[in-house]
């Protein structure tokens, strides 16, 4: 069974919840205490049917308890594959949080309202689940309960947002009409949209074709432990432990480790439960090399020749996470797979607003500012293109002091 | 090699994660350490540490909190299992603290789960531990659902969530200012179908409790809680012997049985699959207290 994990986007009223309640609902992945919970507050609060939005929320009571609204994972699972929902909130003071959950989706479910089409925030999240490489984008046009299962209207928007995505990198994109409300093309095909020929929102979530999505072509290895027993038993042993990024290793194969440049070739790929014939990403395996080399947390081991440039002036795009407010010259620290450096704030070239994807200068950033950056290392970081791979081509960046996330980055992307 | 060779399970992808997870927690930071129950979960967690190091050792040790109020059975379990795997124990003993005045018991509460978060504090504290090994899920309730899989205390243990660090990618800050400690919940995407599966695949042995045996035991709020020196049965509550399981292990006074037949992971997982009741819904009587008992703990340092 497959892994799919996708994040939930569109504004607060545009049926978010009801959808995820519905998703979850009709596989039958609420246990029935969990039903007559929500049953039992769906009453209270007057409503006359079992309010399936209140089953992800946690989130409202948060609300009345005044906490910050922030992304929850939610797990459900069909025949087909497990799935994992990063259950971002909409609004613009969570940018963060949407970033969060697009950074580890393969796909993003975007809620469209089919009375009111594109709105400001449709185009936020649009933006911002293309400038994460969120690689397969689902635009569910909801609420079609309330324009008559129209099927102009789903066409008209539809065709509003593919001219939209049209300026930005979406590598695939699906509409499917929607009611979320009553559960029309979520689980089970509508009766009431008979002129709708696709499949229905879990029928694309259990088929969606992710397998090409991993680069397996630049092989990638960030060495994150070094494992020495020192036993008598392995008494020599020493294998570099890590998390294939990218790329296949297998035993044989030449390797260079950076940033140090030296080569030597894998003398076995090792799982806990012995050698393997090949590792790929996102597999947690141990390499042995050859030569006995001095290899370190933070190194990157690749192909003598296919190897990322070591680079020191980092052209990045990043969303600025922290309420504190940032500018050149600042001093932080960069942390890029198991290697954690020095870093200044070099440059704002520009930053995005993220409503109307104008660029402006800005002297300084503040919390959820999208911005283009150059940052200086003080050691080299070894990184790829984020459009080749989003392990190797993202970064975090933490406040010295406080040791704070303050911000996530993206090397050189490609556009905006 | 075609591309679809290149492929591994959704359990694995669950364990390659929970094991970067592991390795990241111990490349950089000090003094770790795995919270150990004798619980599936930890076990789990535990048996993943040792194949995350393999062939080397775990290098940081296991710390069972002990209520004074433990099966029997995950005693005797907790320590052939971490003495096979090699991992020292670390025992934070809840009767000793109370003994001693380090603790104060609260009268009239339902076991003692509610005093695990001071004594973990203590421990954290005597032991200067800066990361904390545990194996909560996410799915398990909702104010899991939205933690991290690093997630930050302060000083006094206590978990802020209007607070918490991004996490984006795999990429996790484990950097912290003096005092501050992490808690790290490798299997936070996991699910109890998942668990089960990993054991089923993994033949993880757990304590016997698990599996279907017969136990005298009675009911009390839809629950069956084994006959035990703890918790005296009250009136029309007469204990009868079942056959029955546990879901969960934690403290005999919260932890309730469920009825069940199955033996094997196979068949638990077959009668989950027919279960229409929650785990913690189900048997925990300590998060039925209020709406939000979970978070209220957690705030508190719980897990």
């Amino acid at each position: 069974m497959e892994l799919l994990t996708f994040v939930t986007a569109g504004s607060v009223d545009d049926g978010k919840s009801t959808l995820i309640g519905r998703l979850l609902h009709d596989t039958g992945s609420i246990p029935d205490d969990q039903i007559e919970a929500v049953a039992r507050s769906s009453a209270r609060m007057g409503f006359d049917e079992t309010n399936l939005a209140l089953l992800t929320d946690g989130l409202r009571a948060e609300r009345e308890q005044g906490i910050t609204i922030d992304v929850a994972h939610r797990y459900f699972s069909t025949p087909r594959r497990s799935f994992i929902i990063a259950d971002a909130p909409g609004h613009e003071q969570y940018t963060r949080n949407m970033v969060c959950g697009a950074s580890v989706s393969d796909l993003g479910l975007l809620l469209v309202d089919a009375r009111t089409g594109l709105t400001e925030q449709t185009r936020r999240h649009a933006f911002l689940l293309s400038l994460l490489g969120v690689p397969h984008l689902l635009v569910a046009v909801n609420k079609m309960d309330l324009v008559g299962h129209s099927r102009e209207t789903f066409e008209e928007v539809a065709a509003e947002v593919s001219e939209f995505m049209t300026r930005m990198r979406v590598p695939d994109l699906t509409f499917i009409p929607i009611s979320a409300l009553n559960g029309d093309n979520v689980v089970s095909p509508s009766e009431r949209m008979d002129w709708y020929g696709g499949g229905t929102v879990l029928h694309h979530l259990e088929t969606v074709h992710i397998r090409s999505d991993r680069n397996l072509v630049d092989a990638r290895f960030p060495v994150q432990y070094v494992l020495r027993p020192r036993s008598d038993e392995h008494h020599d042993y020493r294998a570099y432990a890590g998390q294939v990024a990218g790329g296949v290793f297998r035993p044989g194969d030449e390797v260079m480790v950076l940033p140090s440049g030296m080569t030597s070739a894998v003398a076995s790929v090792d799982g806990p439960d012995g050698p393997l014939e090949q590792a790929f990403a996102p597999m947690s395996v141990a390499l042995r090399l050859t030569d006995d080399l001095d290899v370190s947390r933070g190194d990157l081991i690749c192909r003598p020749g296919n190897r990322p440039e070591p680079l020191q002036d980092i052209d990045a795009m990043i969303c600025w996470m922290d309420g504190s407010r940032v500018a050149p010259r600042a001093k932080l620290r960069l942390k890029h797979t198991g290697r954690d450096v020095r870093a200044q704030l070099s440059e704002i070239v520009y930053r995005v607003d993220v409503n109307t994807l104008h660029r402006a200068e800005a002297g300084s950033l503040g919390a959820n500012d999208i911005a283009r950056v150059r940052l200086r290392t003080a050691q080299p970081i070894m990184c790829d293109d984020y459009a080749r791979n989003r392990t190797t081509g993202s970064f975090i960046l933490i406040d010295p002091d406080t040791k704070r996330t303050v911000a996530g980055g993206m090397v050189n992307p490609s556009r905006r | 090699m075609p591309a679809h060779d290149l492929q591994i399970s959704h359990l694995e992808v669950l364990e390659s994660q929970a094991v970067h997870v592991i390795r990241e927690t111990a490349g950089t930071l000090g003094r770790p350490a795995l919270l150990f129950s004798g619980g599936k979960d930890s076990t789990v967690l535990a048996h993943l540490a040792r194949r995350a190091f393999w062939p080397a050792p775990v290098p940081f040790p296991a710390v069972h909190v002990d209520t004074g109020h433990n099966f029997p059975e995950v005693i005797e379990f907790r320590d052939a299992f971490l003495g096979r795997l090699g991992m020292r124990l670390i025992t934070v003993s809840l009767p000793d603290m109370i003994r001693d005045g380090r603790l104060t018991e609260p009268p009239g509460a339902v076991g003692r789960n509610r005093l695990q978060a001071g004594a973990l504090l203590q421990a954290v504290e005597e032991h200067g531990f800066d990361a904390l090994l545990g194996g909560a899920r996410r799915d398990e309730e909702k104010a899991r659902a939205k933690e991290r899989v690093f997630s930050l205390r302060d000083e006094f243990g206590q978990w802020e969530p209007r607070d918490q660090r991004p996490e984006l990618w795999s990429n996790y800050n484990t950097a912290l200012v003096e005092g501050h400690s992490l808690r790290v919940f490798p299997l936070s995407n996991w699910t109890e179908a998942d668990v089960w599966s990993y054991i089923e695949r993994h033949d993880v042995e757990l304590p016997p409790l698990y599996y279907a045996h017969d136990r005298k035991v009675f009911a009390r709020d839809g629950m069956f809680f084994a006959d035990n020196p703890f918790v005296p049965p009250g009136d029309g509550e007469e204990p009868r012997r079942m056959r029955v399981r546990f879901r969960t292990v934690g403290d005999m006074l919260s932890t309730g049985a469920i009825e069940s037949a199955a033996t094997t992971p196979a068949e638990v997982l077959r009668e989950m699959a027919e279960s229409r009741l929650s785990e913690r819904g189900a048997t925990r009587a300590d998060d039925r207290f209020s709406e939000a008992a979970m978070e209220e703990r957690k705030r508190e340092g719980y897990f």
